[in-house]
């Protein structure tokens, strides 16, 4: 067999898949986004931009995730980078393996049910009446902002504690000493040696991170009420209680649209961070 | 299966965990009564594949798929339902007829039994997502006992596509006790006036663009069901400017007003009777500018892949014992005479139930016009957007 032929029939079934299941959805609700709602709402096809032109009537759903989910993610990169840095650099190495798989036991339970718990620990019942009970107040946390990214950093904190182990447990350890017998303090080649080369973990896991951050809608819905919108409660309501299909597919392609720009923008830059080792993964 | 004669039974076991998770009885009583190795037995023994193969001659088939409103169903019910014919009843719990309208629209829901708000029906006809009922297998309905006013609404063009279920009304629950001694409210404008004041960040309305838009209009004394533009604009000033003080805009609104963090809601009779039950200091209150009058339904959807067990889980819910038994864990009033008799008679002076004649004249059944509107459906959107 030719060897074009076997690469040919080995990139068959990725391809035939991706056909499948990505380009020609996104076709669809590409051309979804010219049509008109239906009387009784779904698609209507035709061939007209009202959908684009009304899209400022959902500018708060995007504000609320452009703000966010990048929050969201720089939380939990500043919450992972020094769990991460202690698994990969100070750990015993005979505790390592139990407390990664500390780090992922949560995933084995669905974000359904942790989210339900923190409607109980973030309601009236929980953290606030434990707060009032030492005289520290009676905040009011569930349903606002502030329950939306706590919900956020506890979902997605793995996703951006293991890119940056990675990177930090691949880092060659002789730098340090041979930075040390040079006389940097520690402060010095920690900015100087770890912090650069654990750049490639810290960029992917936030790419990780921000991405479905970006599609997010669970967690909005759950601990913000209804009233904290995310792009990706606009579409849920767009598709299953508006019934207007067109006007949901034009939301859909902006936020890939918006997506997309986003992550070149950031590829770019944490390229040039990064230098010449520009094993920046992920894409 | 085991003898379980020193454990608890499954029936009771499932009653226990509806009040625990109703909040009725503390954890340590539900462990209690119940045991862990009681709860295991019961949740293996509803999987499937561990069921015994005896019920198979039955032949309607192991399953029936139902889409319905939340704290509606006795699962003792569908307990007994499944050991009668093998069919287990697997629920989808829904918040509006919009999403109804909408999975349904999308095709592909699974479903064989669904339940209808009056409104909606002339349009799942008009869209072809409904089956008509051969009333031949449904013989526990008797139109003659079912209030014509309540069951009509299942009749379009002379065919019956949906049996009456219930019927009820829409108002607001409030908890009495956050009052600080103001008196109890008595219509919509003071339901708006105390969520933008006194009651700020305690107040919730459904996601649901019927009675949320719906009781909004009621605050200018416009109808229920508007869809004239100025009105709606109207109503969209006064929902955006109450939404930074709502605590949440959710249908399932029960376990926000049982932890006290909700003090006031949009609410459904059965709801307001299932938390009064609980805690008397939350009372039902029917404004006096009007609101909703609905009756549900049940019918089957066009494409059910199990209608032999949908007939037969509609016939069941219409025996009057089990009717009367869903009534009495729901608490929401029935169309059918036969049950009524059945039922306790003080569930029958019951005003949240059966409220007096004069709150009830001036409500307003729910107009098709208000599924399909593209204006309200923009409306709801844009609110629960901003």
């Amino acid at each position: 067999m030719r060897q074009g032929t076997r690469n040919a029939l080995l990139l068959l079934p990725a391809g035939a898949w991706l056909l499948a299941m990505l380009v020609l959805p996104l076709v669809v609700v590409l051309v979804f986004s010219f049509g008109s709602r239906g009387a009784a709402g779904g698609y209507v096809p035709g061939f007209g931009l009202e959908n684009y032109l009304n899209l400022g009537s959902r500018w708060q759903a995007f504000q609320n995730t452009m703000t966010l989910a990048p929050l969201g993610t720089l939380i939990c990169l500043i919450v992972a980078y020094p769990l991460a840095y202690y698994l990969a650099m100070r750990a015993p190495r005979r505790w390592k393996t139990l407390l990664l798989v500390l780090v992922i036991v949560p995933f084995w339970t669905s974000i359904l049910i942790r989210s339900y718990a923190w409607i109980y620990l973030l309601g009236g019942q929980g953290i606030p009446s434990w707060l009032h009970a030492v005289g520290l107040g009676n905040p009011r946390l569930i349903n606002t902002p502030f329950a939306v990214v706590i919900g956020i950093v506890y979902g997605y904190l793995p996703l951006m504690v293991f890119p940056v182990y990675v990177s930090l447990e691949r880092l060659d350890k002789r730098l340090l000493e041979a930075a040390s017998d040079l006389g940097a303090p520690p402060w010095r080649s920690f900015l100087q040696i770890t912090l650069p080369m654990s750049m490639p973990g810290v960029a992917t896991g936030s790419m990780l991170v921000f991405i479905l951050l970006m599609g997010e809608f669970l967690i909005p819905a759950l601990l913000g009420g209804g009233k904290v919108f995310f792009v990706g409660n606009a579409l849920v309501d767009l598709f299953l209680q508006s019934r207007n299909w067109p006007f949901g597919a034009a939301v859909a392609v902006s936020l890939v649209a918006v997506m997309l720009a986003i992550v070149a923008a950031y590829m770019r830059f944490t390229r040039r961070f990064a230098g010449s080792r520009d094993d920046v993964s992920l894409i | 299966m085991t003898d379980r004669n020193d454990q608890i039974s499954r029936d009771t076991f499932i009653a226990e965990l509806m009040r625990y998770r109703k909040g009725s009885v503390s954890r340590r009583h539900f462990l209690g009564v119940t045991g862990l190795g009681a709860a295991t037995a019961v949740l293996g023994s509803a999987m499937p594949g561990l069921r015994g193969a005896a019920w198979a001659q039955e032949g309607i088939g192991d399953r029936v798929v139902l889409a319905s409103w939340p704290n509606y169903h006795d699962p003792a019910n569908f307990e007994a339902f499944a050991a009668a014919t093998g069919a287990a009843v697997d629920m989808n719990v829904f918040g509006s007829n919009e999403e109804m309208l909408a999975k349904l629209q999308a095709g592909g829901s699974g479903w064989d039994v669904f339940v209808p708000t009056n409104y909606t029906i002339s349009t799942y006809v008009a869209e072809g997502l409904i089956q008509p009922l051969d009333l031949s297998r449904i013989p526990n309905y008797d139109l003659a006992s079912f209030d014509a006013r309540f069951a009509e609404p299942g009749t379009v063009d002379g065919q019956v596509y949906a049996v009456s279920r219930n019927w009820g009304t829409t108002g607001f629950a409030v908890n009495t006790a956050m009052l600080n001694g103001a008196p109890k409210p008595v219509s919509w404008k003071e339901f708006w006036d105390m969520t933008m004041d006194a009651f700020s960040g305690r107040s919730m309305v459904h996601d649901y663009q019927l009675t949320t838009i719906g009781n909004a209009l009621k605050y200018f004394g416009y109808s229920f069901n508007s869809v004239d533009p100025k009105e709606l604009a109207d109503a969209e000033k006064l929902l955006m400017d109450a939404k930074p003080h709502l605590f949440a805009i959710n249908s399932d609104y029960q376990p926000s007003m049982r932890s006290g963090d909700a003090w006031m809601s949009v609410c459904w009779t059965g709801d307001a009777k299932q938390l009064h039950n609980d805690m008397p200091e939350i009372e039902y209150v029917l404004g006096k500018e009007g609101g909703e009058l609905w009756s549900d339904f049940l019918a089957i959807a066009k494409d059910a892949p199990h209608p032999d067990a949908a007939y037969a889980l509609i016939n069941y819910l219409l025996d009057p014992a089990v009717n009367a038994k869903e009534v009495l864990f729901h608490g929401y009033p029935v169309a059918d005479k036969r049950v009524l008799a059945l039922l306790p008679p003080e569930m029958l002076q019951d005003p949240i139930m059966f409220p007096a004649a004069e709150l009830l004249s001036p409500l307003e059944f729910g107009a098709a016009v208000t599924l399909t509107d593209p204006n309200r459906a923009e409306l709801m959107a844009r609110f629960k957007a901003a």
